[in-house]
């Protein structure tokens, strides 16, 4: 009897249920016909649909807003999630704490309406109150994003943390190096993989949220999200198709990189290692 | 009391009926403790006695629930570990693994604001004490066991600390490179003159490195002395338990003079008669301790009456250096009793199940009331 | 140097430094609950900001009135149309929870047991669409699910069907859709429990005289049981407040919760109902939030061994 047949082909169909929609677009990416899913063969392929899409400007406006208001999302929730992170696993006990960990864990879960009306009717509570902010737009989305996604960031820097052990930031300051010296010189450079992964999650948190955006958006502020979420309710378009095409090309050639170069780090460090107990042992 | 005099040096850490309580456990116990200036003095005991977490107080990582500790005369309560004359070899070296071996040891030199060429002499130097001059560009991962405990040591020596703090500084490394660099240690400290607190829990690695040995128990000293003190005059049972292989007879005092005692253990044959006194109410329960190394062992039956008894061999471990014997008194008390094996034929060495005398000298048994 | 003004810095630096993500998770995740909670009980307003004040200067009694309005929650519970979706959010994600658990579960146990190096290859082939847009692949179901899309033209094709299936705009679809979306959330707790597990367990088993079959559901099984939990939740809890799934794959005669709080702020600008749907929304969930919370603590403590 062949052992794990049954899981390997689980494997096999479950990696097949995730990628057939994602080829599924991609293939029909390239077809002329505007029935997306008649394969209109004699035309095919074409690229007519990206060609549409490089013209329509406001998918390319939203796409900018998406972009900036990702990037400054990543940046807050880093810094903020760096600081929550450490907070809660080196700052030992303190008032309050049990309270941060349950803030910073809870958007984790929180189904995104919930979230997404309540930052609103903050947003117009505060304005009524003290009048900031003032209207709604690029700004509370950026501050919505940050709230959730430093949640991931905290856990990613939180796990990271536990790690490795405090022992090296005690022998920093063995050493005479002063708190702010050691986390700058020691617990930063020690957690900055997580921190790059941190804010590659957080970007793509924010850039691939619909629901909390159309909460906190205003007038001429919709994201790259929003625009095809209304496009979409309308019905298939191909050039969407286009879009996303776009889009899985990006990532995968980012993953592939990332994947390559960590490969490569690894390799070397094994050679090191193996060096190192070589001559030990001279 | 006849334990030899220790060279009383000049005091440098005075610790005084330091307490340290996490919630409901006291982890150390109204420890008071002198240490002297340029001994190595070591904290032995079991995992648990509290004696890393006295080094910790020393350190300045915890801070004691009560009592102090003065370092030089300076009372050090209230100072963080980083504005402490004191540095620390970590038991895991807590190197740092994105720096290189060289920008680990200038690490500390670095946070007292030296200028670059200052640094980079000192540092070339530390190197070359330790032997590592030509590994200076290399990561901590990229080192062997027995070289990253030199950059740690290194790194710690290198401030020119009044006082060093090793937490198990051998623990991590093999049998073989452990001994050497036992001596090693030793060098390096008079060579620099640094005192140097130990924490371990080998006792074989206290009795080398230390000139003195505080023995910790439950979160309290309970023998501080010489190695030889504490092996050959331990205090307690406990004591003369933990360190070393003991065999230990309880018994009362039958006569107590001042040049001499006797006595009578139920398991033994005969009474035991030490010749030195000892301060003991009389008729006391008292426990007598034989190292097994003290007692031979002889087929002919003794003329002695005293300091004798009689028994069968049970088993026999050769280990080499020298062979293991336990041997089972009539009174059913196993005692074990250990002979160095001088010779390479010794064909006349006593075997299995063979009826043996053993005695000893009257200066050996150590009399514990406590 | 002060030394008691340097202690001092360093207490305030301390604080400070907690301050800072304090502050911000106060202001901007735990007060809006409570907006919201304050809004339930409000009356609507068509003028801006869309609810009545809860509080108000009485002139004449020179006092703070309060103009509590329950009928909101009184809504929730006597229009059947509001227990209803109720039921049906939780039906719908409690039923997809457990297909992905089926799905996810096998998968990762795979992953788990493959040699460490193809083992990451596939753990960033489950990762990877999660980088991909969420929208975009709920949107590649409806080409495939469509009465003229891919399936059915598919199986029209190769003769196994006459007449297409409806397959979109039901619940089935909507299961596909939060399977597909929530994958990797139940996958990446199962492996990250399964991987950790001491493999001689099974073979102390199989000397023992047990089975394979035996020994997954007497050790494998009870021992992933956190991972379980802690997928399942990840699962669930999101999924009964969904929105973009059923909206775009979903049945049109029967809406969740999440679709009805949605229509109810956007569409009927009815602020004081939604708050109210949101409350009861949250309190529904707080049990499984609570759990995950466990679950998460947990696993930073295991981490710190």
């Amino acid at each position: 009897m062949r052992r794990g047949w049954f899981r390997n082909g689980m494997l096999g169909l479950g990696l097949a249920f995730l990628y057939v929609p994602i080829l599924s677009m991609i293939v029909f990416s390239f077809n002329n016909s505007r029935l997306v899913t008649v394969w209109d063969s004699p035309n095919s392929p074409t690229l007519r649909w990206y060609v549409r899409l490089l013209e329509n400007d406001q998918l390319l406006g939203a796409a900018w807003i998406s972009v900036l208001v990702a990037a400054m999302t990543a940046t807050g929730a880093v810094i903020l999630g760096t600081i929550a992170g450490l907070v809660l696993t080196r700052f030992g006990p303190f008032r309050g704490r049990a309270f941060l960990s349950a803030m910073t864990t809870a958007p984790l879960v929180m189904p995104e309406v919930i979230t997404g009306i309540a930052m609103l009717l903050l947003f117009v509570s505060l304005e009524q109150l003290i009048g900031w902010p003032e209207g709604r737009g690029m700004l509370t989305i950026t501050i919505a994003h940050i709230t959730f996604a430093m949640a991931y960031v905290t856990v990613v820097v939180q796990s990271r943390l536990a790690g490795f052990d405090d022992v090296l930031e005690e022998a920093a300051l063995d050493l005479g190096a002063r708190p702010a010296t050691v986390f700058f010189r020691i617990t930063l450079p020690l957690i900055l993989p997580a921190l790059v992964s941190g804010w590659l999650l957080a970007f793509t948190l924010s850039w691939d949220d619909v629901v909390i955006s159309q909460f906190v958006a205003g007038p001429g502020s919709s994201t790259l999200p929003m625009e095809i979420f209304s496009r979409v309710r309308r019905g298939v378009s191909p050039d969407i198709n286009a879009l996303a095409t776009i889009m899985v090309l990006i990532v995968a050639i980012g993953v592939v990189l990332s994947t390559l170069y960590m490969k490569r780090e690894e390799k070397r460090r094994e050679r090191e290692e193996q060096m190192a107990r070589r001559d030990g042992n001279g | 009391m006849s334990q030899k005099t220790v060279d009383r040096g000049q005091e440098y850490v005075r610790i005084e009926g330091v307490t340290k309580r996490f919630g409901d456990f006291v982890a150390v116990d109204s420890v008071s403790l002198s240490i002297f200036k340029g001994e190595i003095f070591c904290l032995l005991g079991g995992s648990g006695c509290g004696k890393t977490t006295l080094l910790r107080m020393l350190a300045g990582f915890e801070s004691p629930t009560a009592g102090r500790i003065l370092i030089d005369g300076q009372d050090m309560a209230g100072i963080p570990p980083y504005e402490r004359p004191v540095n620390m070899m970590f038991q895991s070296y807590a190197l740092f693994p994105h720096m290189t071996v060289a920008k680990n040891v200038a690490f500390g030199l670095e946070q007292e604001g030296l200028g670059k060429t200052e640094i980079e002499r000192r540092v070339g130097e530390m190197l070359e004490i330790v032997k590592l001059g030509e590994f200076a560009r290399r990561k901590p991962h990229q080192l062997s066991g027995g070289q990253r405990q030199r950059v740690a040591l290194a790194r710690a020596l290198i401030k020119k600390p009044k006082l060093l703090l090793l937490d198990e500084p051998l623990g991590a490394l093999d049998k073989k490179l452990r001994e050497y660099t036992q001596f090693e240690l030793i060098n390096l400290q008079e060579q620099l003159g640094v005192t140097f607190v130990v924490v371990t829990h080998d006792q074989e690695e206290a009795m080398t490195l230390a000139s003195r040995i505080g023995v910790m128990n439950k979160g309290q000293i309970v023998q501080v002395g010489t190695p030889t003190d504490i092996y050959e005059f331990p205090s307690s049972r406990f004591v003369a338990d933990f360190i070393g292989s003991v065999n230990m007879f309880e018994g009362q005092l039958t006569e107590d003079e001042p040049g001499h005692v006797r006595i009578r253990c139920p398991e033994l044959d005969a009474t035991v008669y030490v010749n030195h006194g000892i301060s003991a109410a009389p008729e006391a329960k008292v426990a007598v301790a034989i190292r097994p190394e003290k007692i031979e062992l002889t087929r002919s039956e003794l003329a002695a009456t005293e300091n004798r008894t009689r028994g069968t061999v049970k088993e026999i471990a050769y280990m080499g250096d020298m062979s293991v014997y336990l041997v089972r008194l009539e009174s059913g008390r196993l005692v074990r009793v250990t002979i160095p094996n001088t010779e390479r034929h010794a064909d006349e060495r006593i075997v299995w199940d063979e009826m043996v005398y053993l005695s000893w000298h009257p200066s050996s048994p150590v009399v514990l009331t406590v | 140097m002060n030394k008691a003004l340097e202690t001092l810095q360093v207490w305030f630096g301390k604080r400070l430094v907690i301050g800072v993500p304090y502050f911000w998770l106060l202001l901007f995740f735990a007060i809006p609950f409570l907006i919201v909670f304050k809004i339930s009980f409000s009356w609507m307003q068509p003028i801006q900001p869309g609810y009545a004040p809860l509080f108000s200067w009485v002139e004449e009694t020179q006092r703070f009135v309060a103009t509590l309005n329950f009928s909101n929650y009184e809504v929730l519970l006597d229009d059947p149309l509001y227990l209803g979706t109720f039921l049906y959010s939780v039906k719908v994600a409690a039923i997809s929870t457990v297909l992905c658990l089926l799905v996810g579960y096998p998968m990762a146990y795979a992953i788990a047991r493959c040699p460490p190096t193809t083992r990451n290859l596939f753990l960033m082939l489950i990762i990877l669409p999660f980088w991909t847009s969420f929208l975009l692949r709920v949107y590649a179901w409806i080409g495939l699910l469509k009465t003229n899309g891919v399936i059915n033209n598919s199986l029209l094709a190769l003769g196994i069907i006459d007449q297409p299936l409806t397959l979109l705009y039901t619940d089935f679809a909507v299961y596909i859709g939060i399977v597909y979306s929530y994958l990797p959330f139940m996958i990446l707790p199962l492996y990250s429990n399964l991987e950790k597990h001491d493999l001689t367990l099974l073979e102390a088993a199989a000397d023992l005289g047990a089975s394979p079959v035996k020994s997954f559901f007497w050790i494998t099984l009870p021992l992933s049981m956190p991972g379980i939990v802690a997928g399942c939740l990840l699962v669930f809890i999101p999924a009964v407040g969904e929105y973009v799934i059923p909206s775009l794959l979903g049945r049109t005669d029967q809406l969740m919760i999440g679709t009805v709080l949605s229509a109810q702020f956007f569409g009927a600008r009815n602020w004081p109902v939604a708050s109210a749907v949101a409350i009861a929304l949250l309190i529904m969930l707080l049990i499984p939030i609570m759990l995950f919370q466990r679950y998460q603590r947990r696993e930073l403590q295991a981490a710190r061994r």
